[in-house]
């Protein structure tokens, strides 16, 4: 990984064009670096609330997990850390979520450049109606000035990264479309990385595809999160449990209970995350 | 455990009402059909006869002499068909993507939506004397011009309409997935909506231009029509319509048969757009 950056310089680019100090990833008093500060983060879809005051810290190069029953707004939330709700012309959000020392959601932070940092994998796989190749190649050659030669080696770090380079090395010129769905998933990771964000944004990647490509993902989750902070939203409890470092427990758009993971399942202060691992509603 | 009693109906008046309606159903198709290929056969059969090279390559005839062709009104026709589309193929993609991509839920494009749906639906012939009001009488002259506007103003609600509905079938997903790569609306518009909609918007221009082709009202007011061969787009234009038009009145036998050649040439013409936009569909986008 060292050898990517090494090899192809101006990655700091990315970082520089949102002023981020240094200092100002770690806030005063986080033990652990937080990259994403979360507060009184509200949302509506038009004058309906979905979200409430949701404070949250997300913990730089871990994996977070958000979970909660269907309709409780893990989604909605994580769709504001790339501001991705922007596209819907009734949607909006009060509050602050504070990334590299800047409240992202303010006007004065443009959301093109947000993205470039803060990627997203979403639930269906949706390839480019390109080939292979230019799927990944798109947002590389939208975000830099690269040659060639460049341009297919980052193409191919990508691609191996999302551990997909194997399948696909012998088809880059077939459309995206073309591969399977768990394949087409590890597309859009592979996608995703190629641009070097430092969050990653994951909305239930795992649900349309099938076990053995789901244990796939998982397992890339835990070696990207030495490089990424990964937040995902999960509906299997029991990958949340797997994958993540710290769980996040949302009802009817609150945030019940945030913790470690580890405690979050196995002894959760609040009854109704309790009621909730343990089965009886959801 | 009480369970309340079904109602069901005798089983022979459901299937008396159900074969009914196949029935008339398929005696609608079969009328519809039945006139369509009366026409198709009519038009092909007069229409053969009047077709020869000359039918193709020389002027027309003056009234009363047996010889000469059209094909002064062929190329009019042509030309004036592609400037129409060159007009009104921009103009009715980018109101197009207004409403489907940037004035999405807006009150201004529910309004720009209505007025497309009332220009769809106004009579050709008024676009006809709107054209004539706003170009030929202030020119003084009829003109090619004026006819490929009138053309183009009808054209364009259809491609605007076709052009949205598509853009509409385009997932979501796909918009989102490529913001979230840090990329602008416009870019996702144009780069990557705008490949997965690419069949569907082509079949949409190819159908208003085969709509277009077969429009003689308007041009009866616009372009006109001439003898001779056009030297400027300024002066009345010869063209397949208005001439069958003029022929299929005349007292003339030659010129009569004429029109049925040229009615035949616009029906081949248009069933190949047809054919060609299906085949557009067809291919699947990658």
């Amino acid at each position: 990984m060292n050898a990517i950056t090494q090899k192809i310089p101006g990655d700091s680019r990315i970082s520089s064009r949102i002023h981020v100090p240094d200092s100002g990833m770690i806030p005063s008093g986080g033990a652990a670096g937080v990259m994403i500060k979360v507060k009184n983060l509200n949302f509506y879809y038009g004058k309906e609330q979905v979200l409430f005051d949701n404070n949250l810290d997300i913990k730089k190069n871990h994996i977070t997990a958000i979970i909660g029953p269907s309709g409780c707004g893990k989604s909605t939330h994580i769709r504001t850390y790339n501001r991705i709700h922007e596209l819907y012309r009734d949607q909006h959000a009060t509050g602050e979520i504070i990334m590299g020392g800047r409240n992202i959601i303010s006007a004065a932070v443009d959301p093109v450049d947000l993205r470039r940092r803060v990627g997203m994998i979403f639930q269906k796989p949706s390839p480019f109606p390109m080939s292979v190749f230019d799927n990944v190649a798109y947002g590389l050659k939208i975000n830099y000035k690269l040659k060639k030669g460049e341009l297919a080696y980052r193409v191919e770090q990508a691609l191996q990264r999302a551990a997909l380079w194997e399948e696909v090395k012998d088809k880059l010129n077939e459309p995206g479309s073309a591969l399977s769905g768990g394949q087409q998933q590890r597309l859009c990771i592979a996608r995703s990385i190629a641009i070097e964000p430092e969050v990653l944004l994951m909305d239930e990647p795992a649900s349309a595809i099938d076990p053995i490509a789901t244990a796939k993902i998982e397992e890339l989750m835990l070696e990207l999160k030495s490089k990424y902070t990964i937040v995902i939203v999960t509906h299997a409890m029991q990958q949340a449990a797997r994958v993540s470092d710290y769980t996040a427990f949302f009802y009817r758009g609150v945030i019940v209970e945030y913790g470690d993971t580890k405690q979050v399942f196995t002894n959760p202060k609040e009854k109704r995350t309790e009621d909730y691992i343990t089965g009886r509603f959801g | 455990m009480h369970m309340e009693k079904l109602h069901i109906r005798p089983l022979k008046r459901r299937h008396i009402t159900d074969y009914t309606v196949k029935v008339i159903s398929t005696v609608g198709a079969l009328v519809g059909l039945f006139f369509l290929t009366w026409i198709l056969y009519e038009v092909t059969l007069r229409g053969l006869m009047a077709l020869n090279w000359a039918f193709f390559t020389e002027l027309p005839s003056p009234p009363g002499v047996t010889g000469g062709g059209v094909a002064n009104a062929i190329l009019g026709t042509v030309i004036i068909t592609i400037l129409a589309a060159i007009m009104g193929t921009p103009l009715g993609i980018l109101a197009g993507v207004f409403l489907a991509e940037f004035g999405k839920g807006s009150k201004f494009s529910s309004l720009v939506r209505f007025m497309t749906n009332i220009l769809i639906g106004v009579p050709s012939i008024i676009v006809g004397v709107f054209v004539y009001t706003l170009i030929v009488a202030p020119m003084k002259s009829f003109s090619g011009l004026a006819g490929a506007v009138s053309l183009a103003i009808i054209m364009l609600p259809v491609i605007v309409r076709t052009t949205e509905d598509m853009l509409n079938m385009v997932p979501n997903s796909l918009r989102e997935s490529g913001l979230a790569l840090g990329v602008s609306r416009w870019q996702v518009t144009l780069q990557i909506v705008f490949k997965a909609a690419r069949s569907g918007m082509l079949t949409g221009i190819l159908l208003a231009v085969a709509r277009v082709s077969g429009e003689t009202a308007p041009l009866l007011f616009t372009a006109m029509n001439s003898s001779y061969w056009l030297t400027s787009l300024n002066e009345p234009t010869a063209n397949l319509t208005v001439t069958i038009f003029n022929y299929a009145m005349s007292p003339y036998a030659d010129w009569q048969a004429k029109a049925w050649g040229a009615s035949l040439l616009i029906m081949a013409a248009v069933l190949a757009l047809n054919i060609f936009a299906r085949l557009v569909t067809r291919k699947k986008v990658t």
